[in-house]
């Protein structure tokens, strides 16, 4: 008979050491090759698959008790997915959180990477939807395996010149393949492209969980990581007309927000943090109050 | 005036609350019990086990009161559990040729050592609705027999007898099984692993594909030889011993499909076999394991590869429920970091494309003018 005394009892940051040790080991090739997805036994999470378990396993592998966690979803701390995670690292884990990229040891992102350049010492883990480039131009694993192992990359470029020839423009705005150490091509995950040259020589050691998928990948800190381009159509960012309605930031990515039906709308931040710590600088945007203002 | 959208956290923990009031239900009324749920609503509990992975009846009766009777919410609880159990081994393989036979039906003998046996069935029943359960009316005792001595043997074995069927894999080496729940699939699967990704995957996603294989979709002629439903000792080798000891008895479902083979140069004509093995009682999917099985041995027989069913990293790929469900369901998570940049994109082309449209116009206007 189980009873519930025995059931309420859970390792360290969830994942028993085995499992630990075996992530870490993955984790460790993925360092040794970066850009190369390596495959490991992706565990069963608490919480659903495409919603960070890879993440979260990750995470869970290289978490200590001395860390400090942040959790950021599109940008930002407290959309629901990211309360989430980091509940469940402070229940499972005790570890202390933050809500400020300076602070943090460990950050796990979903689809953004912070304004605030990363510092070395510090690690991001991306939680991956779907880990493989290639996939939407060839579904078989079997076949795309294949591929990175001859290096051939000659359908992606196909799909981009594709692109620019019917609609002028490489039309792939988010998860825009990247090659990294010059060897294989790697999904940033779905991050805008805006942020993709963040990747570039981070000083950060960053970390790609796909759990669903049971795939680890890594680029270790200083990695040379370039987005895929033409010499006639070089890669480019997005770029906003208006900066930060609340801190007035400009080359940040901006969130559209809906003001009302009639085509009212705002662009904020979509780093909650960066725009908070601009705000208690002293930084206001076109529709922001000033912090002294609004504490009065 | 725009406030940046906070409160998260208590928006969670009340939904959580408001989840924990539905869940209850009317306080009128008592509480289902974990042990009414294994007695009396025994095959949703067998279907949570068998997905899950995890045999344990009062837990998956936990589980399904837990997820309101969401049988993918409580197969997904289960297994979130079973994966942070520690693994002291593996038992001996079963044999279900030893087993104690609730039901045995073979589709291919008119009769057969051992005989038929219906057990528990809801075949012949007839699907009216009846007034009589609505009230706690009593219910007869079964009718019971001494078991007969005769082995019921197993039909496969009948057939082996007569070398009319395959031979049953590992025929070169002892080889250890797989275990797709320690290790990552690599494409192509051995068979083991095939089979324990079949054996967890989903029962709607099987039927569906076993069905297509009837349907054409890779025709694989299909009898069913056998489905025996029972209970099997499941024993474990104790080193420190030096013999294997029974830890206890699990129900399980398998099913023998026997379907027809022409023969190929390296094989003479002969049946070969799809394999269903099920943890409870689930006939169904027991059925539609072994059809979906022996349609992805296709490239084994050099069969021609054409239907969904034969595609081995398309059906493994996608059975598995608990992936499929997180999946399709994080589309509700926030994407508007990569809708923004979509939007931008189509404002941009949309911008371009009026300029074109309003380009041609003038031109068009001027050639008129002309």
């Amino acid at each position: 008979m189980t009873s519930a005394g025995n059931l309420a009892t859970y390792n360290f940051a969830y994942l028993d050491e085995q499992t630990k040790r075996m992530i870490r080991r993955a984790i460790l090739k993925a360092i040794a090759i970066p850009g190369y997805q390596v495959p490991f036994a992706s565990r069963e999470m608490p919480m659903p698959y495409g919603w960070g378990t890879g993440g979260v396993q990750v995470t869970a592998s290289i978490l200590g008790p001395d860390d400090t966690l942040k959790v950021i979803d599109q940008g930002a701390d407290d959309t629901t997915n990211a309360v989430s995670i980091r509940a469940f690292f402070q229940k499972v884990a005790n570890v202390k959180v933050t809500t400020k990229t300076g602070e943090a040891t460990v950050i796990q992102t979903r689809h953004r990477i912070p304004e605030e350049p990363l510092t070395e010492g510090q690690v991001l883990v991306y939680q991956v939807p779907i880990p493989e480039p290639l996939r939407f131009l060839e579904p078989r694993e079997t076949e795309t395996r294949k591929m990175h192992a001859l290096e051939e990359y000659g359908l992606m470029h196909v799909k981009l010149y594709e692109d620019i020839a019917r609609n002028g423009h490489i039309a792939t705005t988010y998860a825009y393949p990247v090659k990294v150490g010059e060897r294989y091509v790697m999904d940033p995950s779905p991050i805008p492209k805006f942020d993709n040259p963040k990747m570039h020589r981070s000083q950060a050691l960053q970390l790609f969980g796909a759990g669903r998928e049971k795939r680890i990948y890594a680029i270790p800190p200083h990695t040379e990581v370039v987005s895929l381009d033409f010499e006639d159509y070089p890669f480019e960012i997005q770029k906003f007309e208006k900066p930060c309605a609340l801190c007035g930031a400009e080359n940040v990515y901006l969130d559209e927000v809906v003001l009302d039906d009639k085509g009212g709308r705002m662009f904020v931040c979509s780093d909650t943090d960066h725009c908070e710590d601009r705000r208690n600088a002293g930084h206001v945007g076109e529709l922001g109050v000033a912090q002294t203002e609004a504490a009065e | 005036m725009y406030v940046a959208v906070k409160g998260g956290e208590a928006a969670i923990s009340n939904a959580h609350r408001l989840l924990a009031d539905r869940r209850r239900g009317d306080r009128n009324l008592p509480a289902i019990s974990v042990e009414q749920i294994v007695a009396q609503l025994a095959l949703s509990v067998d279907r949570i086990m068998a997905e899950a992975s995890l045999y344990d009846k009062t837990l998956a009766a936990l589980a399904m009161r837990q997820a309101r009777g969401d049988m993918i919410e409580a197969i997904f609880i289960l297994r979130a559990y079973r994966t942070t159990l520690p693994r002291f081994g593996y038992s001996n393989p079963i044999n279900t040729g030893e087993m104690l036979v609730e039901r045995r039906i073979s589709a291919t003998y008119k009769d057969l050592p051992g005989g038929q046996l219906l057990g528990p069935t809801f075949d012949y029943t007839h699907r009216l609705l009846d007034p009589d359960l609505l009230n706690d009316s009593p219910v007869e005792e079964p009718i019971t027999a001494e078991t007969g001595h005769e082995p019921i043997m197993r039909v496969a074995d009948i057939l082996a007898g007569e070398s009319l069927i395959e031979m049953e894999e590992p025929g070169e080496e002892e080889t250890t099984p797989g275990d797709i729940t320690r290790e990552p699939l690599e494409f192509p699967l051995g068979r083991d692993e095939r089979l324990q990704a079949l054996a967890r995957g989903d029962e709607g996603f099987l039927l569906a594909l076993g069905y297509s294989t009837q349907r054409g979709y890779a025709r694989s002629h299909p009898f069913a030889g056998e489905i025996r439903i029972g209970l099997v000792d499941v024993e474990v080798d104790i080193p420190e011993l030096g013999f294997a000891v029974s830890i206890g008895k699990v129900q399980i479902t398998e099913c023998q499909m026997v379907n027809q083979f022409k023969g190929s140069a390296k094989q003479p004509p002969q049946f070969t076999r799809g394999y269903g093995l099920v943890f409870g009682q689930s006939e169904r999917k027991a059925m539609a394991m072994s059809l979906v099985d022996r349609a992805l041995r296709a490239s084994e027989f050099g069969e021609d590869i054409t239907a969904p069913a034969q595609d081995e990293e398309f059906v493994i790929s996608h059975s598995d429920n608990v992936q499929a469900t997180g999946f399709v369901e994080h589309l509700k998570l926030p994407h508007y970091v990569d809708f923004q940049a979509e939007l931008d994109l189509v404002r941009r082309m949309r911008a371009e494309y009026e300029a074109t449209q309003t380009g041609t116009a003038t031109t068009e206007h001027k050639e008129a003018a002309e």
